[in-house]
């Protein structure tokens, strides 16, 4: 995982509620066996006028010019701006490995389905929730100023707009850490081996059943 | 201190509890499928790690298997699609060299990973359940710990047999009183997410409660937690009864003998106390619950099959207004209609939401000795699993099926979310069993109708959303 601890960049609008992992990274996609290869097809639908298939060529695809991260004036946006419920649905981690692939560091929104924030902190894309009245101020700043963007320290957990303001925002301390160190959550878990087969050996006294071999 | 069903769950399953609030909770059982876990395994094998407990392990082929006969009869190896092939063809591979039992496509085991586990008692009361699949919440109706995880988790539990959590809050849904004729668990789901929201349950454990979810079968119970996830919750519960027990007995994984005795004692503990305090309450009316329908696009957009569709004046803000328009545009349809006045172009009757025997028995019930509509151009009737397939044949409800101009499938997800070929056209409407109406879920520029078998039945015969429970009672008058 690629560390998190700075970024400063700019600032892309993603203005809809409950935008959910299947409009992030559409079912034809998740045929992939490899992890990474999603960004080009991130918001397929919106992104493009036809129906995109793994193989096509997407450079050679209709974009649809009304859909924002295709204006000049988002091009390499590594923030997104968002709404409720950003990564609702499904659990296909394809999703934070698109926002990823795109060239995406955080999404801010005012609340994040469960599933794909914890997917996201694995993949080194930061969800930062701040509340509804702070995102409708950076929605209505990123739309009155073009290169609108925004720095966030993650050490400190702080966000600085570009007119000085700071906002603090929260995240957990044991993400954080593993954010900040790019470290491996495996890695991390199994230092803790003992611990596991301890209470597996007690698991397995007082349900012996669950440890029966599955033999079809 | 009295516990609720959670917290019992939690504490039975806890290795670690961390100063940060993290903590350690080990998984009993780890079901896999193709989509989510090739670039877990892969992960493995480029860290060099291998399996923890292999055991603890079943896979199974689901998502994107083609589902006509003619095109699964001559194996994985045949199938048309390379694309897909290749990761059929993955998770075979991946389960060779990691030493992981998978029920192969054509076994008559195999089926949607929600519906398998339980029929074979992979999933028991009382296990920790993960899957790389937001509907694992399906399996809480065994009275477990059941949720969906991603990628990146399905290798830590493969690696460790553990799970990085934080424990959640705790939310009773209470369903009182006892629902009507033609009402089904899917109504319950549906009314539950149009009362609270897609976020409303997010952060929370929902566990169902009252007399209505008690008198509820176990597929029924699951249809019901397999869309807590719609919810916003990462799982839905239900507390163990003679119904669970009745319906565990026997099955190829459960315990025999002894151990069932002794998992029974555990598995009946498996309640929350009187008096355990639940961080959120709500309780609904379950007489009042009638037959219900999405109209929009997010499974919150949802009215009884009596109602309309709503007005952008009666939205309380500017964003739901948005929303609205947003929806009805994408949906076709107009403010104010009424939802009678919907008319579907496909029927889709599957997923792991609604794709059991006794799902499979409502439609037929309804559809037997009647046609599908003139205007329904395509019905797809797809069983969650083999055994459900041979189950029902053995009653005969392929042949009420078939007679009514609907295709009889291989078991698979299907139509749920389009993998496969079987999908929407853009701008077809459809009503679907199954459990998402996003945008483009069942096919790009695809409209999604969420009811319950019985509803889409219904639609079915009816070329338009009707009350199934008028349909009965009339049924039921004739009869008189
Ligand atoms: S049937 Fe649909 S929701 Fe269920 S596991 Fe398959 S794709 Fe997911």
């Amino acid at each position: 995982m690629k560390p998190f601890t700075q970024h400063d960049g700019l600032v892309a609008p993603m203005d809809r509620a409950n935008v959910d992992t299947d409009l992030m990274i559409p079912k034809q996609f998740l045929k992939s066996i490899k992890r990474s290869g999603f960004g080009p097809n991130l918001f397929d639908e919106l992104r493009y006028l036809d129906e995109g298939e793994p193989d096509t060529d997407n450079s050679q695809r209709p974009l649809n010019p009304e859909f924002a991260l295709n204006s000049a004036r988002y091009t390499g946006a590594s923030i997104l701006l968002a709404r409720e419920n950003f990564g609702c649905g499904s659990s296909r981690e394809h999703a934070a490995w698109a926002m990823e692939d795109y060239g995406f560091r955080a999404v801010i929104a005012p609340s994040f389905a469960d599933i794909f924030c914890s997917n996201a902190l694995k993949n080194g894309l930061l969800p930062i929730v701040l509340s509804a009245a702070q995102v409708e101020a950076l929605f209505a700043a990123l739309y009155a100023e073009e290169g609108f963007r925004l720095s966030i320290d993650l050490q400190a957990c702080i966000i600085t707009l570009p007119n000085g303001e700071q906002w603090p925002f929260e995240v957990d301390a044991f993400r954080r850490d593993c954010l900040l160190s790019g470290l491996d959550d495996i890695g991390i878990t199994l230092e803790r081996s003992e611990a596991i087969r301890t209470f597996e050996r007690r698991h397995q006294q007082r349900f012996p059943w669950l440890f029966e071999d599955i033999v079809l | 201190m009295a516990k609720t069903l959670y917290d019992k769950l939690w504490d039975a399953h806890l290795v670690e509890q961390r100063e940060d609030g993290t903590a350690l909770i080990y998984i009993d059982r780890h079901l896999l499928h193709e989509v989510t876990s090739p670039q877990a395994f892969e992960g493995l094998s480029l860290a060099n790690r291998g399996v923890w407990r292999r055991s603890a392990n079943l896979a199974v082929p689901d998502h994107n298997v083609s589902t006509l006969k003619s095109e699964r009869d001559a194996g994985l190896s045949a199938l048309p699609d390379p694309v897909s092939r290749l990761q059929l063809q993955t998770l075979d591979d991946n389960c060779d060299v990691f030493d992981v039992v998978e029920i192969p496509l054509n076994d008559e085991r195999q089926g949607i990973v929600h519906v398998m586990g339980p029929e074979q008692g992979a999933v028991l009361p009382g296990m920790t359940i993960v899957c790389g699949d937001s509907h694992t919440s399906t399996h809480g109706a065994a009275g477990a710990l059941a949720h969906g995880i991603g990628t990146s988790e399905v290798e830590h539990v493969l690696a460790t047999q553990c799970l990085i959590q934080r424990k959640m809050q705790n939310f009773q849904v209470e369903v009182s009183g006892q629902l009507g004729l033609g009402v089904t668990a899917k109504d319950i789901a549906l009314a539950v997410i149009g009362e609270i929201g897609t976020a409303g349950g997010t952060g929370y454990a929902l566990e169902f409660t009252g007399s209505a979810i008690e008198s509820l079968t176990m597929e029924g119970r699951m249809t019901l937690c397999n869309m807590a996830i719609e919810a916003g919750a990462r799982c839905g519960l239900v507390a163990v009864d003679d119904v669970t027990l009745d319906y565990f007995r026997g099955k190829p994984f459960a315990p025999k003998g002894a151990q069932w005795d002794a998992a029974e004692l555990w598995w009946r503990t498996l309640h929350s106390d009187d008096g355990a305090v639940f961080d959120r309450n709500i309780v609904i009316d379950g007489d009042s619950i009638e037959p219900h329908v999405t109209w929009g696009t997010s499974p919150e957009m949802v009215a009884s099959v009596q109602g309309h569709v709503p007005r952008l004046a009666d939205m309380p803000d500017e964003t739901a207004r948005i929303g609205l328009s947003r929806a009805l545009d994408y949906m076709g349809l107009e403010e104010g209609m009424a939802i009678s006045d919907i008319q579907p172009d496909v029927v889709f009757i599957g997923s792991c939401t609604n794709s059991r025997i006794e799902d499979l028995r409502s439609a037929a019930a309804i559809l037997d000795g009647h046609r599908i509509a003139p205007n329904i151009r395509k019905a797809l009737v797809v069983p969650g699993s083999g055994l459900v397939k041979a189950q029902a044949e053995a009653e005969g409800l392929d042949r009420i099926f078939l007679e009514a101009g609907m295709e009889w499938r291989e078991p698979g997800c299907s139509m749920c979310l389009a993998m496969n070929a079987d999908r929407l056209m853009p701008g077809e409407r459809c009503a679907s069993t199954s459990n998402r109406n996003f945008e483009g879920r069942q096919g790009s520029g695809g409209r999604t109708h969420l009811v319950s078998p019985a509803m889409a039945a219904a639609a079915a015969v009816a070329g338009r959303f009707v009350s199934v429970s008028d349909v009965m009672k009339e049924a039921g008058g004739a009869d008189r």
